[in-house]
Parts: structure tokens; sequence; C-alpha cells
């Protein structure tokens, strides 16, 4: 005997579930989820050298010696102003505002420019005392692991550019609508990470 | 899973396709205050030498990075349980396990490597252990 929510059923038209018209975006932002997820796992084997190694000097400075946190908040709060900056862009985005999509990205552009040349700057600085990555276990792992962050935020840089460039070219449309919910995650992911690397390596490198 | 009628979804699937990322002026204003204030505690504890003990600065800096990890994934990257019905939560969860695994492992492992291959007194030592 069949039970009323069976005959039910049966008696309404097929509803189906599955078009298969939106599962390439679902595709995309799960798949470049799962990719960040990867990018996630780089960073925790970088983080684990740095904490395996981080206090191995090799008699030569330690980061109390060599970090400057005023430019580390100053980087942070770029790199956070940034984040912000980017999700006014999706919002832009989201009320179909062209010329607020493209502001924005020129905005959280300079941030990131702002944060890269910071970054620089403290490498050179660093290295031009001698105290390069080859001056001690320390020092290798601060910089690849410091390096590996800073190579993300140039390449996203570079990705946000040639969004702005698509976006002016071709308009708001579905595919640069996905480029940039990409783009989104990934940079508000630099952001996570970069909680790791300025507590982890800058707050608690400098702790006596 | 919940059960929309069919034609509830039809029509305008660029538009509705990213609903799971819907962004609000105010989750992100919202986020971005917290994570302010977060980053700021941290680089006042440090900076200004409030705490007495190194350890217990490290503790609460800790604990201040993971919840703004925290604030970062629920207002900036729209994290929660629902997005593609769950396997980004669930990607998420495998990735901070295995990210746990990883870290912890290694700093344990290492921390006594140190310990376990100090040289032993002499080789009869070691085979007095049963």
């Amino acid at each position: 005997m069949l039970s009323p929510h069976t005959a039910a059923a049966v008696d309404r038209a097929p509803v189906f579930y599955d078009d298969g018209e939106h599962h390439p975006q679902q595709g995309t932002l799960l798949g470049f989820w799962l990719y960040l997820m990867s990018d996630c796992l780089i960073f925790a084997v970088l983080f684990a050298t740095y904490g395996v190694l981080g206090r191995s000097y090799a008699a030569g400075p330690s980061g109390a010696d060599l970090f400057e946190l005023p430019l580390v908040a100053l980087n942070t709060a770029l790199l956070l102003f940034s984040s912000i900056t980017y999700g006014f862009a999706m919002i832009s985005m989201q009320h179909g505002r062209q010329k607020g999509v493209l502001a924005w990205l020129a905005v959280t552009g300079l941030f990131g420019l702002g944060f890269l040349s910071v970054e620089l700057h403290e490498f050179t600085h660093l290295i031009h005392e001698g105290f390069g990555p080859q001056r001690s276990a320390f020092l290798s792992s601060f910089f690849t692991l410091v390096g590996t962050h800073g190579l993300h935020v140039t390449f996203g840089t570079v990705w946000l550019v040639t969004l702005m460039v698509q976006v002016q070219r071709l308009g708001l449309i579905p595919e640069n609508r996905r480029r940039l919910m990409c783009l989104s995650m990934f940079w508000h992911f630099l952001d996570v990470v970069w909680i790791g690397v300025f507590t982890f390596v800058y707050l608690m490198g400098v702790l006596p | 899973m919940s059960a929309h009628p069919a034609t509830h979804d039809h029509g305008g699937h660029a538009a509705h396709a990213d609903e799971g990322y819907h962004a609000t002026f105010k989750g992100y204003v919202v986020g971005f205050l917290l994570s302010a204030v977060l980053t700021a505690i941290p680089f006042w504890l440090v900076m200004g030498k409030v705490l007495p003990s190194s350890q217990a600065t490290a503790l609460v800096i800790a604990g201040f990075a993971a919840v703004q990890m925290v604030v970062h994934m629920v207002y900036f990257l729209h994290m929660n349980a629902k997005v593609e019905s769950g396997w980004s939560m669930l990607a998420l969860v495998f990735t901070a396990a295995l990210v746990l695994i990883m870290l912890a492992g290694s700093i344990w492992v290492m921390f006594h490597l140190n310990t376990n291959m100090m040289p032993t007194h002499g080789p009869q030592e070691t085979r007095v252990m049963p």
C-alpha cells in the first residue's frame, strides 16, 4: 500500500531539481575554493617550517632585532583596507554599476601595490644589511613564508588589472562576474593568511 | 537538501547562481570594524608590552588571530554551511583538520627530536630498556 506521502508525490507534476544550466558556474566557484584550500596547505607547510626553524638564528639576528612593527602595522592596515574596498567592488557588481566596480578595483589595486612596495622595501633593507635568506634558518624560513605570500599578492594584483581590462572591454557579463568572485575569494584568502603571518611571524617574533 | 519548486530556479541564472556569495554593505563594514579591532589589540599588546610574560602575550594574540580568521571567513568570504550545499564547508573543515595535524605534528615531533636524539650514556643503557 502506498503511503499518503508517496501518493501525493506521484500526483504532482514532475519536479526537476537539476536543469543542468547553472552547473558550470557553481563548479568554478567550488573548484576555486578547493584550489584555495590546497593553497592553504602550502601555507600550512611553510608555517610549520617557520615554526620549527624560526628560532634557529645561527648566531645571527633574531626577529626582535630585525622586525619593524610600525611597518608591519602599516602593511596590515593596507591589506585590510584593500579587503573592504574589494568588498565594495563586489557590491557595485551586484548592483550592476560598472564604473563603481572599476573604481573600487583600482583602489584595491593601489592598496595592493602599497602593500607590495612596503614589503619589498623591508626585504631589500634586510638583504642590504646582510640578513638575506642565506644568513640563518630563521631568515630562510621567514623569506620563504612571507615571500610566498607576497608572490600571491603580486599575482593577485596582476589578475586584478587583467580583470579591470576585461570589465572595461566586455562589461559585467556573467563570465566577468564569475571571475570577479574568484578573485574576491583569492584576495580575502590572502588577507586571512596575512593574519597568520603578522601574528605568528612578526608579533610573536619580537616577543622577548 | 531544500526542495525548491523547479519554477523558482528558472530564469536569470547569471544573477541567481551567485546567491551563495551575496555580499552586503553592512556585512563588509561590520567585518572590517571587527577586523580592525582584532588587529589593533594584538599590536597594542606587543608594542606596548602590556602583559608581563611573553608566553601569556603569545597565547592571547594567537587567540585574537583565530577569532579574526573566523571573522574574515564569515564576513568577507561569506562562509556558511549552505554555500555549494555544504561542500565548501566540508572542504574547509577537512583542510583545517589537515592544517592542525600538520602544524601540531611538525612542531611536536621536531621539538622532541632534539631531546630524543641526545646521545645516551652508553650502549648498555639502551639494552636495559624492555
